[in-house]
């Protein structure tokens, strides 16, 4: 987030985009509706009549992988009628004249038949995002999830710079992380290219500050392989071993039946987790690890607030934080260098990350701190990109609509999107070891609008075959017109009834993110 | 800034504080039920009244601006008195049943009603006889135990926003309850349990599958391990086991939670956690010892490397594991093993 949580309170109009906010970050959800109960005005474009949608002054109902054509439309009506920020776009920002052209002949009627929307609600919601006072935009897997993830993430700055929505307090683009410690894990470096506080592999002075602090030789300039591509490198047998730590694949990612292949296919697969999730039963070797409440250490959450994490009860059985696991893999390995608790690599992690430079465990100890936070003096940063950009000007794109990798056609006639129900988190490896979340949402289901369920001849609670190019699953029918009549919407958190059965591999170009959000299915009254 | 003395102590104060929040700034001690910094004031209780020179009648502290020149009392024998009466008014409808309430010990009402010397009410009313509600599959709710304080109801409306509870009919027949008198599990009630955390009695309890009195455990401040949030939360512990949790007042949450934070703990004592490593001996995963499962690790990762190098390996960190995980995750793969194959489920 640009912005903190807390921030969404003094926005006068937020957009809501993608996001299910009062089921996947419940207490931001409270924290809109509370803004609401303040005078802010609230937008939300989804494909799903989500519980917000009821509170919005505008809702778009979109089809699903439509966000770029909205939002360009938007931008056209914007334009049209001056309402754009002159002086922002002067000051701040390069590159106007790609987004004037790329909006240009992208009227709402055009988009309207696109997203299946009425033009006059693409209108409306341009004039009461672009006249706020403080505008904030609120976006979630709904915006990243596709093959246009990268480019629908960056109309996101188009629109927020095109209106001067952004580097002001309550003002802003906010992107809400679905999971403890993604943040975190992105800023630690847990990523093919970039070291801790996103510093380039690739770099040669990078490189070279860290294997010195390391104490190793050298490192490897070559940038590494995403989630995706390490599985298909491990079906082709070009990745020997896999060290999976507490993720599970075999519930998570796209074409379920492709993951399989490739975790039996590597020759090595260790597993460190918490459960023996679906991921570990491939396993070679298992690794108990510690939960949350067993552990000492640190989370970023999604306004990258560093937060402490601390020991309350005792890990079972052997089981050992992973930070233990990993220490004594590496001293078995050779290095050395030993920690006596997670205090000291946060230490070592300050003095390799600007960003978190100022920020140690004493700090931490009273309450969390924003990065960046450069020294210790420092009080930590709300919101971003105050007076000036990290890359310097603000760089407009002129970014086209294209459609989804897979769209409805005779044999699959429906729309497939998936989410998360409140209920259930994730793969369901901790949600679904506690007896009341299951008793509220027990097994998988699909979301069927009441008029395509009636053409099919189904009925609420009916066993319904869902099946897509890759695979075919069975689930109950939940008729409701939360979805439109040519889409439905099936929560990915079940292994009986995965909906990553059916969901397309289908990658982003840049960021190699899958199109979760969209994929052609056919559905059928299960005999 | 306002001049006030309060029990004799002159100070001043910020123009704006209620008399309540001016006492706090000095550490004068005025006892409270249905308050609470982040809700509107509702003055509803009159547990916090104190007595203001020259005014006709007692004053709610949690609802009276402090004015320029107050002289106050917090403990004169007339705000003792009034207090009492309300406690004996509270305690006469109230079951008395605290030798086997679980909210004993952290019940305001029974701390009050020690502080006060109260035992009962004493005036051989009416009593309230409504259904205990065990719907949801979280919490309970008995109406009976309820002293109308009303924060559930504001906590609710205010702050989660949800609108799931309020106050229903008047008079000695007014209760707290889901619109139409229905049953929580069949209302708009998304079981975040915020209004279970602000209940200062007993009427909205946890179901608990193990007993504990509050007196028993230690808190432990953490951060959810959930969504992306942060909430900043206690865990309730007794004996190894985590047993409660309840949110804390500061940022990001402010004091809410949702029922995954809130109720979503249960997995950590479940009996499938693994508890031993396990290597795969002819096709099945066995039980293994530390030293066994970390050097065929080990040895593995030698072999691989010298047969085909360091890219042949690849790790898949985690969103799940702490900063510090993440940290040394990728300095194993990249420092000791030699290779940027380092990723995590951020786009999954």
């Amino acid at each position: 987030m640009t912005n903190g949580i807390n921030e969404l309170l003094g926005s006068d109009v937020i957009l809501v985009i993608g996001s299910n906010t009062t089921e996947n970050h419940p207490v931001i959800g409270s924290k809109i509706r509370q803004a609401l109960k303040l005078g802010t005005k609230l937008i939300v474009a989804d494909p799903r009549k989500i519980e917000l949608s009821n509170d919005a002054d505008t809702y778009l109902q979109i089809r699903p992988g439509t966000n770029i054509a909205l939002v360009n439309a938007m931008m056209h009506v914007i334009l049209k009628e001056g309402l754009e920020n002159k002086e922002f776009i002067k000051e701040r920002t390069e590159n106007f004249e790609k987004l004037e052209d790329a909006v240009k002949d992208f009227t709402p009627e055009k988009a309207a038949e696109i997203c299946e929307v009425d033009p006059e609600d693409i209108r409306k919601a341009a004039r009461l995002y672009a006249k706020a006072e403080r505008g904030s935009i609120v976006y979630c897997m709904g915006i990243t999830q596709h093959t246009s993830g990268t480019n629908n993430v960056m109309s996101m700055a188009n629109l927020a710079m095109l209106c001067g929505q952004i580097g002001r307090e309550s003002t802003g683009v906010n992107p809400l992380r679905g999971q403890n410690n993604v943040q975190g894990a992105c800023d630690m470096g847990a990523l093919p290219g970039t070291y801790t506080g996103y510093q380039p592999v690739i770099k040669p002075e990078v490189a070279e500050k860290f294997a010195k602090a390391w104490g190793v030789e050298e490192l490897s300039l070559k940038a590494g392989r995403t989630v995706s591509d390490m599985l298909n490198a491990a079906a082709h047998g070009d990745i020997k071993m896999l060290y999976i730590m507490g993720e599970n694949p075999m519930i998570s990612d796209p074409d379920l039946t492709h993951v399989k292949h490739a975790l039996e296919h590597t020759e090595f697969l260790v597993v460190q987790d918490i459960f023996l999730t679906e991921t570990a039963e491939l396993a070679d070797v298992v690794l108990p690890a510690a939960a949350f409440a067993e552990k000492d250490g640190t989370f970023s959450n999604t306004e990258r607030r560093v937060q402490r994490v601390r020991k309350a009860i005792d890990a079972p059985g052997l089981a050992k934080a992973d930070w233990v696991i990993l220490m004594e893999l590496m001293n078995k390995l050779g290095y050395s260098k030993t920690y006596n608790n997670p205090s000291e690599i946060f230490e070592e992690i300050a003095s390799l990350t600007p960003s978190y430079a100022g920020i140690d465990y004493a700090r931490l100890e009273e309450k969390g701190i924003q990065w960046p936070c450069p020294n210790k003096e420092h009080p930590g940063t709300s919101y971003l990109h105050k007076g000036v950009f990290a890359r310097g000007k603000g760089m407009f794109m002129g970014i086209d609509y294209k459609y989804p990798a897979e769209m409805p056609d005779e044999e699959y006639p429906m729309t497939l999107t998936t989410g998360r129900v409140l209920y259930q988190y994730h793969t369901r490896t901790m949600t679904g070891k506690v007896e009341g979340l299951n008793k509220k949402v027990p097994e998988s289901y699909v979301e069927i609008n009441p008029d395509t369920a009636s053409k099919l001849g189904i009925g609420n609670g009916d066993k319904v075959k869902v099946s897509s190019r890759r695979g075919t699953i069975t689930v109950k029918a939940k008729v409701s017109d939360i979805v439109e009549e040519s889409v439905v919407f099936i929560p990915f958190h079940f292994a009986e009834g995965a909906a990553n059965m059916l969901t397309n591999a289908a990658l982003d170009p840049g960021c190699k993110i899958p199109e979760y959000k969209v994929c052609a299915v056919n559905l059928e009254k299960a005999v | 800034m306002v001049n006030l003395t309060i029990n004799g102590i002159q100070f001043q104060a910020e123009t704006g504080l209620t008399i309540l929040q001016a006492a706090r700034t000095q550490g004068i001690y005025i006892p409270t039920l249905c308050h609470d910094e982040r809700l509107v004031a509702h003055g509803a209780c009159r547990i916090c009244v104190v007595e203001v020179k020259g005014a006709r009648a007692l004053m709610p502290s949690c609802s009276t601006p402090a004015a320029e020149g107050m002289v106050i009392e917090t403990q004169s024998p007339t705000v003792v008195e009034a207090r009492k009466e309300i406690l004996r008014l509270m305690i006469e409808n109230h079951p008395l049943d605290c030798l086997t309430c679980e909210k004993s010990g952290n019940c305001t009402l029974q701390n009050l009603c020690y502080e006060y010397d109260i035992k009962e009410g004493g005036f051989n009313g009416k009593k309230k006889n409504y259904p205990i509600d065990d719907s949801n599959p979280f919490f309970t709710y008995d109406p009976n135990k309820c002293i109308l304080c009303g924060r559930c109801v504001r906590v609710d409306n205010e702050l989660q926003c949800t609108g799931a509870i309020n106050f229903i009919e008047r008079g000695f027949n007014t209760h707290v309850g889901v619109a139409g008198d229905r049953e929580f599990d069949n209302s708009v009630c998304v079981s975040c349990g915020n209004c279970v955390s602000v209940c200062p009695v007993g009427a909205l309890m946890q179901k608990q599958p193990e007993k504990f009195r509050y007196w028993d455990i230690e808190k432990v401040r953490t951060t959810c391990s959930y969504c992306g949030v942060g909430c900043q939360m206690d865990l309730l512990v007794k004996n190894n086991k985590v047993v409660g949790v309840e949110p804390v007042d500061m940022e990001p949450n402010n004091g809410l939670l949702c029922v995954k934070g809130k109720f979503g703990y249960k997995f950590l004592n479940h009996p499938d956690r693994l508890r031993t490593p396990l290597i795969r001996k002819d096709g099945v995963l066995k039980e293994a010892s530390w030293d066994e499962a970390m050097n065929l690790i080990a040895s593995k990762i030698k072999d691989f490397k010298k047969e085909s190098g360091p890219e042949a390996f690849g790790a898949l960190s985690s969103a799940r594991c702490t900063n510090e995980e993440n940290y040394l995750m990728q300095k194993l793969f990249r420092a000791v093993i030699g290779t940027n194959n380092v990723d995590h489920c951020a786009r999954l």
